[in-house]
């Protein structure tokens, strides 16, 4: 691997006794597409806020294209493009002036900022909205602008904390094809998601954390390799019924999961299985063969009960 | 997408102060001051200029009809609207930076997320506080030389040395600016904002602002002279009228303390609050 833009060694951050990053290392290549993965509460936004140089670590060791963020915040920041969880865009300027403010906060000139920032809106597919006030663009839109805001310095590294939560189905694409485009000019990508189709998507490699802990790391594929089978076999036999049959079919697939209102078989192989319980008489009301996909693996190492 | 060839890299000031916290470009934050307020609030920017001239007229011009002339602790006599126009312009230059720097900072900070925007950019903590204060500084002189000029009208400025009123403004301001921002970043609530006008009212009122620190017993006298305003009076006055004396320069000195203490508390709770 070459040498990491962004390396963390048993990083840890405290808030009063409560441990929200609990000893976490990483290291993320240039040109990679990195994510975090985990529940509501894991520790993301955290490790986010870190690597953005905007919160100070509480113990471990943090370097960011070869700096130290305790000492050199705005000269790392200057290399780093943001796009936080909640917009953040300013409501007093209109859609254009977003991009060219920004732009002079980090000290460029008005020459180069006017071209950069049609050139922006034009790849947030916004040229139209130039005069627009903020407050009247739709979701899609406002995140769009983010991402265009957080290019304006041509970041090295574009740090993403869920990027498309709240975002309809055909705005979520849109920006998924955007952040594939940067990822292909060479820009290093950061995010966090608990969205599994997003990581699959868009990961190069990632992590799962919970409860301030990395669980799991590796491409998607390996991970499901590692902690899922190829194939996942759904069975729904009605909720009263699920628990029973499930002891009929012990010893069927790799492992088998009961929930409240189906059994999941994991397996390489789900039409056979299918056919084992066929034969063994019972007669589900629906069957699913699908492939295994990184849900499985986050449920199977976050768990299932919900986390608040 | 066209490509622009070699993209310029941001380019980084590293000031010998603070170099963690500063970027060397507070500018940038005024530039966003002017553009925003030119797009929303500048009638509210307008309404302030006002508000010192209606005193004016109304206790000066009106009032002062039936009081006629006061006398200074130096013996002099002076028109009663002398007498209290450059109070009213240090409350104009007091109330500008207040405004700017508490109540507008107070949104931006709870509200806007405005300055979570700002510092994830290579901007410091010291350069926000520094350009917000700024930017009070050039309301409250705009508003000073609005001002001055009706006094110069209406024959209220009785020396050439009322011509160092206008540094002094900006002197004033900026101690107001740069403490007031200190104590909004403790805000949190809407109800802790209103005690700042609980302050400022009885502030305004009794700081030898209407009348002279002498009609006060003793103890009180100190309680006003231990306040900012009461030095901010002072040293316009003495300005303004041509009485100089050399207690003066400690009312200097004061706002020269209390610059630096604002400065040293914005940045430091800017730090904890957004760099935390």
């Amino acid at each position: 691997m070459p040498e990491a833009v962004i390396s963390a060694k048993n990083l840890v951050k405290k808030y009063k006794d409560f441990p929200a990053v609990d000893g976490i290392s990483f290291d993320i290549a240039p040109g990679e597409s990195f994510g975090f993965l985990g529940p509501n509460g894991a520790g993301k936004s955290t490790t986010m806020r870190m690597v953005g140089a905007v919160s100070t670590r509480t113990a471990g060791d943090l370097s960011i294209i070869g700096l130290d963020p305790n000492q050199n915040g705005p000269e790392i920041r200057s290399q780093l493009g943001v796009v936080p969880q909640a917009d953040n865009l300013d409501a007093d300027l209109k859609v254009r002036d977003n991009l060219i403010i920004y732009g002079r906060y980090f000290g460029f000139p008005r020459n180069y900022l006017g071209p950069k920032a049609d050139e922006l809106l034009e790849f947030a597919q916004l040229t139209d909205k130039a005069k627009s006030r903020v407050d009247d663009l739709s979701g899609g839109m406002k995140r769009r602008l983010t991402i265009a805001r957080a290019l304006i310095n041509n970041p090295r590294i574009l740090l993403l904390d869920e990027p498309t939560t709240g975002l309809d189905p055909q705005a979520r694409h849109v920006l998924w094809d955007r952040l594939f485009r940067l990822k292909e000019q060479g820009t290093t990508l950061v995010l966090t998601t608990h969205y599994m189709d997003e990581a699959e998507q868009l990961c190069d490699r990632l992590v799962v954390i919970d409860k301030g802990s990395i669980m799991a790391e590796g491409t998607p594929a390996s991970l499901i390799r590692q902690y899922s089978t190829r194939e996942v076999l759904e069975l729904r036999f009605g909720s009263d019924r699920n628990a029973a049959v499930a002891e009929q079919i012990a010893g069927i697939g790799d492992r088998i999961e009961v929930l409240p209102d189906r059994i999941l078989i994991y397996s390489d192989n789900g039409e056979a299985e299918l056919q084992r319980v066929t034969e063994a008489g019972l007669n589900p009301i629906t069957s699913l063969v699908r492939r295994s996909s990184l849900e499985d693996v986050f449920l199977r190492l976050t768990g299932r009960s919900l986390i608040e | 997408m066209t490509t622009i060839e070699a993209p310029p890299v941001a380019h980084v000031n590293r000031p010998f102060l603070l170099p963690s916290l500063y970027a060397g470009n507070a500018r940038s934050v005024m530039e966003r001051a002017v553009k925003a307020t030119a797009s929303s609030n500048w009638l509210i920017v307008v309404s302030g200029f006002f508000e010192p001239v209606f005193y004016l007229l109304a206790m000066g011009i009106g009032l002062g009809a039936y009081i006629g002339t006061i006398q200074t602790a130096g013996g002099q006599e002076i028109p009663y609207a002398a007498y209290i126009a450059p109070a009213l312009l240090a409350v104009a230059a007091m109330n500008g930076a207040i405004f700017d720097s508490t109540w507008n900072v107070f949104f931006k900070m709870n509200f806007g997320k405005l300055y979570d925007g700002m510092l994830a950019t290579s901007l410091g903590p010291f350069d926000v506080a520094l350009g917000e204060i700024m930017m009070a500084l050039a309301r409250g002189l705009a508003y000073a030389c609005g001002f001055m000029l009706v006094m110069q009208v209406l024959g209220l400025n009785l020396s050439w040395t009322a011509i160092l009123a206008l540094p002094a403004v900006l002197l004033i301001a900026f101690g107001f600016a740069s403490f007031g921002m200190g104590i909004t970043s403790y805000m949190k609530t809407f109800q802790q904002m209103d005690w700042i006008n609980f302050i400022l009212l009885p502030m305004f009122l009794f700081s030898a602002t209407f009348y002279p620190l002498s009609v006060y017993p003793e103890w009180i006298q100190w309680i006003i002279q231990a306040m900012p305003l009461w030095h901010g009076v002072e040293l316009m006055r003495g300005l303004t009228t041509g009485i100089m004396t050399g207690g003066m320069i400690w009312h200097v000195l004061y706002y020269v303390v209390m610059v630096v203490v604002g400065l040293t508390l914005t940045t430091r709770r800017l730090k904890a609050l957004f760099l935390e």
